[in-house]
């Protein structure tokens, strides 16, 4: 049924912003990952699976920020394990530079490791306590010695530090000895080491304070800038998200419901999913109060174990109907919609969008 | 500059000169820990009032958090100690009372909701039976009534099918529920003031606006006073009436929710809105407030923002700016808010 199973923009005005250039650097193409699910304590038995991440499609151009959001359980951080091939794929492939990841193995395997890299959200349980800044930063070469040699690396940790913003002095110190804006700096400085292509953050400033968030924002959006860095940007904060974003993808239930220019996403939503998110946002300034509207979602999402036949978001959608129930919507651009969204009625709403400022 | 002498007396701006239902005064709270005395609470003053949503702003770390369990007499204690200061409800001082009557004031006259309902709802007992034990407890009555009352409660709070879910157990609720069940609870014997620490703060979006919608409806329903402490800006300028700000354990700022979004008078309110990306920011650095907050152990001198602060002169770092009045109903802690607020620095 799968017609969102074709290359993403191939009906589309999913096409490249102006800046961001050339051949896709990242080419997802049908990426699900199915974990089995186990019931018994003692034979354990396959009972079903959780269809986290479920066919999903897009590109990535160099230098170009994808932001990917959607709620608690929707398959981001699964869809960031399977591009840094930390997870294997139930099926589909993604294509590095023209490979698919999933079928290197050795030197090539490698090279993949160094050119992908990724930042996580919780700066603390991903920093070894034990470890000094300087070897957490450094660690990378351990794996990667081609890179630096072996009597320069104290300098290249200090010079990574100084790039984001830390003291260069501070190298013998331990995570506990820094605040948590600084441990995600120390995150980012490591992922840098290998100079990878790619950098894969997932929730990166979600654990942040908003003064120190926007700090970190500034940082990635330079280094971006300095070394032609391409980024997946993964978060719930849908401002965070539109701030930092070329384009943006909308998940629900393991598969991406809508993607577009943040403009189109942020501006015309054309899909149910993205119109609620986006209408749940609570604006900064008490001006608009009132002023939008407000779609309460009912209830939870459902189950990925168990996801609703046809469109997986039809149990809490207002437009459903049998159809819905019955035929799963391609991702595809749809008329009147200037944009790639899975519904079969998709249609763009903007008095869901409200500014302030 | 700033003129008001005491600044344990802030001017009261509640305009209503009557006596507030909620009123907590030159708050002090501390900490002894083994790395030094954490001054965690410093001198906090702020008011609600019956209907009213005061929204508590801050980064973590400024007190937000240790000033509500105060009020609700819940201090971890030790290392925590209350060294200063009153809280009265309805005008009695809850700091004086003794232990069992605090313990009548909390659940009926005050009541609070946390950030984490898993943790603060017992995994043992069903939650029918933990609302219901508000009523057998605080009221006296019988099972078999106190389970309907449950019931009654779990529908206001719009958990689908109460009666059939009364014998769940909290882990078998997804977080929105959970939330939900927690606010049955609190919402039990009908409190007069409602304190929501960080309620959505660990709920997704659409969450988020469901238990603020629920939130809303029950405080049209009863009129009681909301507390609401949070760190985002967007869930503020949609609920409040009245902000506080803190920083290091004090109130630099407290006006209302469209006059601080207007035009902040603190440079720490001004430079939070200004953290937060905007459309029209799309593609410039967003303006971050440079350094860290203090460690409460060592609070700077004179103004405790002044490391931080692009607008610090020499006094800021020996004198302390007292919380004064800087315009009708507003108040803010800061050598220069006058020039703050005009936007003449
Ligand atoms: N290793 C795993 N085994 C089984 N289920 C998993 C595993 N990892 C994730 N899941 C499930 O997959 C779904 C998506 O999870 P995740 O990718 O972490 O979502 P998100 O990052 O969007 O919150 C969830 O239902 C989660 O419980
Ligand atoms: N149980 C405790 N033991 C020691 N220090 C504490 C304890 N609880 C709070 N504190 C101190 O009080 C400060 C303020 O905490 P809190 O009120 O929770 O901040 P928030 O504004 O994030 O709610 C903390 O930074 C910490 O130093
Ligand atoms: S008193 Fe001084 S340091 Fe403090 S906020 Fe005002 S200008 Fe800044
Ligand atoms: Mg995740
Ligand atoms: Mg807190």
């Amino acid at each position: 049924m799968p017609a969102d199973i074709g290359p993403a923009g191939q009906n589309s005005g999913d096409a490249a912003p102006a800046s961001p250039t050339g051949q896709p650097l990242l080419e997802v193409r049908d990426l699900a990952k199915h974990f089995p699910l186990t019931s018994g304590a003692v034979f354990r038995r396959r009972a079903g699976q959780v269809q986290a991440v479920d066919g999903v499609s897009f590109d990535l151009r160099k230098g170009e920020t994808l932001g990917v959001v959607g709620e608690s359980g929707c398959g981001k951080s699964t869809l960031a394990k399977l591009l840094m091939r930390l997870e294997e794929p139930t099926r589909g492939e993604v294509r590095l530079n023209g490979r698919n990841i999933y079928d290197l193995n050795g030197k090539a395997l490698r090279a993949l490791r160094r050119n992908v890299q990724m930042v996580f959200q919780d700066p603390y349980s991903s920093l070894d306590p034990r470890m000094t800044v300087g070897d957490i930063v450094g660690e990378p070469f351990d794996l990667h010695p081609e890179v630096v040699p072996k009597s320069g690396r104290r300098r290249r940790v200090q010079e990574l530090l100084e790039v984001v913003g830390l003291n260069p002095e501070h190298i013998n110190r331990y995570p506990h000895q820094f605040s948590g804006g600084q441990r995600q700096r120390i995150g980012i400085a490591r992922g840098l080491a290998l100079r990878p292509e790619v950098i894969i953050c997932d929730e990166p400033v979600s654990a942040l304070d908003v003064s120190v968030q926007a700090q970190v924002m500034n940082l990635l959006a330079s280094l971006q800038k300095e070394f032609g860095l391409s980024y997946i940007f993964i978060a719930h904060d849908l401002s965070v998200v539109r701030h930092i974003s070329d384009r943006v993808a909308v998940m629900y239930l393991g598969k991406v419901v809508e993607i577009g220019s943040d403009e189109q996403i942020y501006e015309h939503p054309a899909h149910p999913y993205t119109q609620a998110l986006l209408s749940a946002v609570p604006v900064p300034d008490p001006s608009v109060r009132g002023r939008r509207q407000q779609i309460i979602l009912a209830g939870d999402p459902p189950s990925p174990a168990d996801p609703p036949s046809g469109c997986r978001f039809r149990t809490r959608c207002w437009k459903a109907t049998e159809k819905c129930a019955e035929e799963e919507p391609a991702l595809i651009t749809r008329p009147g919609t200037d944009h790639d969204a899975a519904c079969h009625y998709a249609a763009t709403r903007e008095d869901v969008v409200v500014h302030h400022g | 500059m700033a003129t008001s002498t005491d600044p344990s007396a802030p001017p009261d701006v509640s305009g209503s000169g009557q006596t507030p239902l909620l009123e907590v005064d030159d708050l002090h709270v501390e900490f002894r820990t083994r790395e030094g005395v954490a001054q965690a609470v410093n001198g906090v003053s702020y008011t609600v009032d019956e209907g009213e949503t005061l929204a508590v702003l801050g980064e973590s770390g400024s007190g937000k958090s240790v000033t509500a369990q105060a009020i609700m007499g819940i201090i971890d204690s030790p290392p925590g100690f209350v060294t200063g200061g009153s809280v009265r409800f309805r005008g009695r001082d809850l700091l004086s009372l003794p232990e069992s009557e605090r313990k009548s004031v909390r659940g009926s006259s005050i009541a609070m909701i946390f950030q984490d309902a898993l943790s603060a709802l017992n995994p043992v007992f069903p939650v029918g039976w933990q609302i219901a034990e508000m009523f057998r407890v605080h009221r006296g009555m019988s099972r078999s009534a106190a389970r309907k009352q449950a019931i009654e409660l779990m529908d206001r709070v719009h958990i689908p099918a109460a009666r059939d879910r009364v014998r769940d157990y909290p882990h078998q609720f997804s977080g929105g529920m959970r939330q939900r069940i927690m606010i049955a609870t609190a919402i039990a014997l009908d409190p007069a003031v409602l304190i929501a620490d960080e309620p959505t703060t660990a709920l997704d979006v659409t969450v988020q606006a469901q238990i603020m919608t629920l939130l809303r409806e029950l405080q049209d329903d009863s009129g009681m006073g909301l507390i609401l402490i949070t760190h985002d800006l967007g869930v503020v300028a949609d609920v409040a009436d009245r902000i506080a700000v803190m920083y290091a354990g004090r109130i630099v700022e407290q006006a209302s929710v469209g006059d601080i979004y207007a035009a902040p008078a603190h440079p720490y309110t001004k430079g939070l809105l200004e953290s937060i990306p905007r459309v029209d920011l799309k593609g410039h650095d967003l303006s971050a407030i440079h350094g860290l907050p203090p460690t409460l152990t060592r609070i700077p001198q004179g103004c405790a923002f002044h490391p931080r602060c692009r607008y610090a002169e020499d006094v800021c770092r020996v004198e302390r700016p007292p919380l004064h009045e800087v315009a009708p109903g507003r108040t803010s802690a800061c050598h220069f808010s006058e020039e703050v607020l005009s936007g003449a620095r």
